[in-house]
């Protein structure tokens, strides 16, 4: 049997092939792009299920691909890599649509499963993005952000999705996160999407704000 | 889970206070579990099985009964009795203190001294009371020396608000304030001396005897003022000697910490040339600065806040014992005392993982709430069983439990063989609250 198709957006062919070399056995990689511009064109060809997408392209950033593709294409997925880690990018590329980010250094298995779950619908955060979401709505909201299109639900963790950012940015994987918490893996996978769909959905000003002071980090 | 070591004495005597009619049947020994002062009278609660608080009365009213003596036998009685789990009372530890000793007696006859003199002036009941205190006082002096860390800690804990409130404590207001108050009540003494003085001035015959109370004491200080002297001075020497034993042993501490650590690492990196010396300088930067520049090594800078002081552990671990460290900070604060031990507790756990636990990657993860800030530090590696450890190992328990929980904070270790290490640290924030994210840039 065949894993999901995936697409390689990475400006260093040197890790492209890294990483098709290592994935090789466990997807199946039907393509690679350098840059924005032939990235979109090869993903309308080929539509596959998960596009690994660098953040740092030299044409516009990841979230340029994301928002040419997303519309016409809603079925392709987006999984963020990225070896900076600095905040302000990543939370550009899961505001775009990315449905998860890994940094780098991740080993192959967890890549490996981290790309499964994306092709599944779940979400994927490293324990770098639970940091920053847990920070980023930490602080109650401000007031210019009670606009009328202000949905409490929206704009604030709950408890339990509280918890299991926590766990994620300890290191936990999934499957401990549900021991720990005694709570089916199913159940942890749907907090976590619900976290993703906030962080995408938020009109919060804390967002942009937070990401852009971290910028000089 | 260790959190639950802490205090055996205190689980299983905890049903012994509940059993009124009879006693433990064991020895007479105090209990420093459960005391206000020394632990005498729940000792002699648990002994013949009465209720502490009847025991903790009845010595009260005894106090006022017997004009102060109870307060002295009380004392004679902590010094005597000894602690429950203790092998021998704090008097036989006393016995081989000379100096101690000397220290009690001056004590004793400096009090009969300026009693002498009160009973000469009037005799009332407050002079009947002071008597005993001679005894409680000298016995006090050799508890105070003698006792081990936790009493004294207990002792100090009574005497603080006393202390506050004379500003006897160089921690009391500024010297000035001291100063002016000394001053104020000696002005107050004059005064009232001199009134006193000009009042009887009429009856001129009632101020004989005083001559003599005068000649007495004059002959007193002259026989044992050189004596009273001396012990003062010694006092200040084992001063001196117990500030320079406690700087020799921080710098062996330091010592071990900082360059033995480096040696042993670079025996074990032997094969790898760059890391040896990578290892080499290191060490030597930090050595330099602390020789020369008077940085103490392992220690965090001044203006550091609770984030930098995170990134600093995670590039410390990972460039000395080659182990990635995930780090993930929510929010960030300024440092202050309690924070810093926090850091220094993180620290020695995240080496610790380093170390032991051979897993490949250690992640630290803090997070500032406003009421506190909890830092946890996590490894897969083959964990241990805390039961297990040898009591001369316990670097974990010592140096992270100890550090914390002098803070007011608690660290928690769950651990199993097989299933990793998570130390939870726990440590609540001053009231300053800041916002959860504005430092940590530069």
């Amino acid at each position: 049997m065949s894993g999901p198709r995936v697409v390689l957006v990475d400006d260093h062919g040197l890790f492209r092939s890294g990483v098709r070399a290592e994935l090789g056995r466990q997807v199946d990689v039907v393509g690679e792009a350098d840059d924005v511009q032939p990235a979109i064109a090869l993903i309308g060809e080929l539509l596959p299920d998960v596009v690994l997408l660098d953040v740092h392209l030299p044409g516009g950033g990841g979230q340029a691909v994301i928002q040419a593709v997303k519309d016409a294409h809603p079925q392709v997925r987006f999984l963020a890599l990225s070896a900076s880690d600095a905040p302000e990018d990543v939370i550009a590329v899961i505001r775009a649509g990315a449905r998860g980010y890994v940094t780098k250094t991740i080993s192959t298995a967890e890549l490996a499963d981290a790309v499964r779950r994306v092709a599944a619908g779940d979400a994927v955060f490293s324990h770098r993005l639970a940091g920053f979401v847990l920070d980023a709505f930490a602080a109650t909201p401000s007031a210019d952000d009670l606009k009328p299109s202000f949905d409490p639900e929206l704009e604030q963790l709950t408890n339990r999705e509280r918890e299991v950012l926590r766990l994620i940015a300890q290191g936990y994987t999934y499957k401990e996160i549900a021991r720990e918490l005694f709570i089916s893996v199913k159940t942890v996978e749907s907090h976590v999407s619900s976290v993703l769909r906030k962080l995408q959905l938020s009109t919060r000003h804390q967002l942009t704000r937070w990401a852009a002071e971290r910028r000089l980090n | 889970m260790m959190e639950y070591v802490e205090h055996p004495t205190r689980w299983h005597r905890a049903p012994a206070r509940f059993r009124h009619r009879e006693g433990n049947g064991g020895p007479l020994r105090r209990d420093p579990a459960d005391r206000l002062g020394g632990g005498v009278a729940s000792g002699v609660a648990a002994w013949k099985g009465f209720n502490v608080t009847t025991v903790r009365i009845v010595f009260v009213l005894l106090a006022v009964v017997t004009s102060g003596i109870a307060v002295a036998v009380y004392v004679l009685a902590w010094l005597v009795i000894p602690a429950a789990g203790a092998d021998r009372s704090i008097g036989a530890k006393a016995r081989s203190d000379a100096q101690g000793i000397r220290l009690a007696a001056a004590l004793a006859s400096l009090l009969i001294l300026v009693l002498l003199v009160v009973d000469a002036l009037n005799d009332s009941w407050l002079t009947n009371w002071a008597w005993p205190q001679v005894l409680s006082v000298a016995g006090l002096v050799l508890i105070w020396r003698n006792a081990p860390a936790d009493e004294r800690a207990t002792m100090r804990h009574l005497v603080q608000p006393l202390e506050a409130a004379t500003g006897v404590t160089a921690g009391a207001g500024t010297p000035h304030r001291r100063a002016a108050l000394r001053l104020t009540i000696a002005g107050l003494l004059l005064l009232g001396g001199a009134a006193w003085l000009f009042s009887v001035r009429g009856s001129i015959a009632l101020l004989r005897p005083l001559g003599g109370v005068a000649l007495i004491i004059a002959a007193i200080v002259l026989a044992l003022g050189p004596w009273w002297l001396r012990i003062a001075r010694e006092l200040v020497l084992e001063r001196q000697a117990r500030v320079r034993a406690e700087e020799r042993a921080d710098i062996a501490a330091r010592v071990h910490d900082s360059v033995l650590q480096t040696l042993a690492l670079i025996q074990r990196r032997a094969d790898d040339p760059a890391k040896v010396i990578q290892l080499a300088r290191l060490q030597e930067r930090e050595l330099r600065s602390w020789l020369f520049e008077g940085r103490v090594p392992n220690e965090l800078d001044a203006d550091l806040t609770l984030a930098a002081g995170v990134r600093q552990i995670q590039q410390d671990v990972e460039t000395r014992y080659g182990v990635p460290v995930e780090a993930v900070t929510v929010g960030d604060t300024e440092l202050d005392d309690n924070l810093r031990a926090l850091l220094a507790a993180a620290r020695e756990a995240t080496i610790n993982a380093a170390k032991w636990s051979g897993a490949d990657v250690i992640s630290l993860f803090a997070e500032v709430e406003p009421a506190e800030v909890s830092l946890v530090v996590r490894d897969r590696g083959q964990g241990f069983d805390p039961e297990a450890v040898p009591a001369d190992r316990k670097g974990l328990a010592e140096s992270v439990q100890g550090r914390m929980t002098r803070r007011g904070g608690t660290a928690t270790v769950s651990t199993a063989v097989g299933e990793g290490t998570k130390v939870t640290l726990k440590m609540p924030r001053a009231a300053t609250i800041q916002g959860p994210s504005p430092a940590g840039r530069k």
